[in-house]
């Protein structure tokens, strides 16, 4: 019983950081619609410079998650307009192709600037850890931060989209770019802060991933990046709060799976859930059905 | 006697193929080609192989489909124990036979997987078949991970999970297919090349090429035509499912071990770059991107560790410079004419 609270609890919290990165995903998705496969990628780069800041700088933590952050925005920002913004008008595919060429690229610089052998991240919040059970089970405080920041996260999240001018802009430009613009709305400006908030949002998801597996390599984003679009488009891809639900489900599946059923077969558990639920929900679990005109 | 547009094009996509391949036997037997680029002509013939039939899904069926590195691993995996199979189990010493045969068994596999696979994921559309795809790669490499086969004699053994199965390991969990006898050749990969030409150009040009290629270009009205919408996406499906089998299988006969991870989603992703960028559904555009994408990372050997950087970048700008509504009224200025790519003629010759 305490065993199986702490593997939930763990899926909770691998779950949570799924939910972070997914909610880039799915913003970008929303808003842009295009799967941008380089996201995986940002979180590697935003846990580099995090590792770098606190390594090489001796920043505090607090301080070198917000230099993560920055930079990460930045690249989000620069990724949109050199890469994406060209080809908005183009073919998905291409638009595909490109995030793909965009992630390499990530990969191979981030290969050149810091070589592929793993880095050792340091724990960055360690305050010590919760006990319940008698020391049985123990949560450690990365846990607990990566489950806080993921609700924060969340609530501040909802609210931007729902009461400010910018977040009810960003979802009339998801509705319906071309309505959007002609209610003066700037699109491209809307579409990059999308891409800015995604990517800072990468950056705490690279820091929180990082922390609780502290390993970290040019390839360190790859998988969960995967993962992560698994859960966007497991919790019905452009929807915010279908993000969070779908990280946090797939976080559990693939814990409890590696624990009571197979290690090696945790990720297939993962993808043929996913594969069951789109069968039946073709548009994800709170994905809007769309109804085909003729 | 008037002869086909389609035709005459398929004539040249034959010759250039066969003019390639005489032009690489010339280099290889006069000593002029590099050793490190003789080693990758099987390699190119698998990925040429590859890009082709998922064009077919991709550009003619019109699916994105990003697990096609999975049933290159089926293939290459059965394949791998077929050839094995049958040289400790029947004593088939000739080499030719023996590749022909892991190869149709490969092939056979894969389909067999694709029909599995195919049913379910063809009920969705868009992007959520492209995850599902994916999903199911993943799945493939990870069940892989765990599958263990033996040779006891000419008894094959099988277990899942288990590495404790008796005789000869062939497939080592993990460790993947061990102790392969390298029977691939460059003449059969061209083979399987002008086969796999022969299958999707055949089937492009018929009749339910046409009908596949309905169903693409507008799936309610081809419905309401009476097209089985299900049957013929199947069929372009599985059809490029048996052939990446027949690539994996040569592939994997091409090394002495093959590990799942080597058909990770990246597998997947690089054959899905030769085919945008040789042009979607233009199969000769197919075969001409992998063979210089295969090749490209070889020549960018100058640049050593900033080959992929650069090939990122090369990537990134060529998507920018041919899909840049910007760009593309600048070559309409100099070009006479918008050419435009071939699947939309593809279906309706005259």
């Amino acid at each position: 019983m305490v065993s199986f609270l702490r593997f939930l609890i763990n899926g909770i919290s691998l779950g949570s950081v799924y939910a972070i990165i997914a909610l880039g995903y799915t913003m970008v998705y929303g808003i842009a619609k295009m799967l941008n496969f380089a996201h995986g990628d940002v979180i590697m780069v935003g846990a580099y410079i995090a590792y770098c800041s606190m390594q090489y700088l001796g920043m505090p933590a607090i301080v070198s998650v917000l230099a993560a952050m920055l930079v990460c925005t930045a690249m989000g920002i620069i990724i949109e307009g050199l890469a994406y913004r060209p080809l908005r008008s183009a073919p998905k595919l291409a638009v595909l192709i490109t995030a793909i060429g965009v992630s390499y690229f990530l990969q191979n610089s981030a290969l050149l600037i810091w070589s592929s052998n793993p880095k050792v991240f340091p724990s960055v919040f360690d305050v010590g850890a919760f006990r319940a059970f008698g020391g049985e089970l123990m949560i450690t405080s990365e846990t607990i931060l990566t489950i806080v920041a993921n609700i924060v996260i969340m609530i501040a999240l909802t609210t931007f989209t729902g009461k400010t001018k910018v977040g009810k802009a960003m979802r009339a430009v998801s509705e319906d770019r071309g309505a959007a613009q002609l209610m003066g709305i700037n699109v491209n400006r809307t579409i990059s802060i999308t891409f800015a908030i995604g990517s800072a949002l990468a950056a705490i998801a690279g820091v929180l991933l990082c922390s609780a597996y502290p390993t970290l390599q040019p390839t360190t984003g790859s998988m969960p990046g995967i993962k992560a679009f698994t859960a966007a488009v497991f919790g019905g891809i452009g929807s915010i709060p279908g993000a969070m639900i779908g990280g946090l489900m797939l976080g559990v599946i693939e814990i409890l799976g590696k624990a009571y059923i197979s290690t090696e077969l945790g990720d297939a558990i993962v993808f043929a859930v996913l594969i069951i639920v789109l069968l039946f929900k073709p548009a994800g679990l709170l994905g809007k059905p769309v109804n085909e005109k003729v | 006697m008037k002869i086909k547009k389609n035709t005459v094009q398929n004539v040249i996509t034959y010759l250039i193929v066969i003019a390639a391949f005489v032009l690489c036997q010339w280099l290889i037997s006069s000593g002029r080609m590099t050793r490190s680029l003789k080693g990758q002509m099987i390699p190119i013939c698998v990925y040429v192989v590859m890009a082709i039939s998922l064009n077919l899904v991709v550009g003619i069926s019109g699916e994105l489909s990003l697990g096609h590195a999975g049933f290159m691993s089926i293939g290459a995996f059965s394949g791998a124990i077929a050839s094995a199979w049958l040289l400790g189990g029947f004593h088939m010493e000739n080499e030719g036979i023996r590749l022909l045969l892991s190869m149709i068994v490969g092939g056979v596999f894969a389909g067999i997987a694709g029909v599995l696979i195919g049913v379910p994921v063809l009920r969705l559309r868009g992007d959520y078949l492209a995850i599902v795809t994916l999903a199911f790669g993943e799945i493939i490499r990870n069940v892989l991970n765990c599958l263990y086969f033996s040779l006891d004699g000419s008894r094959l053994h099988v277990s899942f999970n288990n590495p404790n199965i008796p005789g000869t390991i062939l497939v080592n969990g993990p460790a993947g297919a061990t102790g392969i006898v390298k029977i691939a050749t460059f003449t059969a990969g061209f083979v399987l090349i002008l086969f796999t030409l022969l299958v999707v150009l055949n089937l492009v040009n018929s009749r339910s090429g046409r009908a596949i290629m309905a169903t693409r270009d507008n799936r309610i009205a081809a419905e309401a035509m009476g097209i089985n919408v299900t049957k013929y996406k199947m069929m372009a499906f599985v059809t490029a499912a048996v052939l990446a089998g027949m690539a994996g299988a040569l592939y994997g006969l091409n090394f002495s071990a093959v590990t799942a991870s080597k058909f990770k989603f990246d597998t997947s992703i690089l054959v899905l770059v030769f085919v945008v960028l040789g042009g979607i559904g233009n199969i000769r555009g197919s075969i001409i991107a992998a063979t210089l994408l295969t090749v490209l990372p070889e020549l960018l050997r100058a640049f050593s560790d900033y080959r992929m950087l650069v090939y990122a970048i090369v990537l990134i700008l060529v998507m920018l410079a041919t899909n840049n509504p910007s760009m593309r009224s600048l070559y309409a200025r100099f070009l006479p004419k918008d050419k435009t790519p071939a699947p939309a003629k593809g279906g309706t010759e005259t």
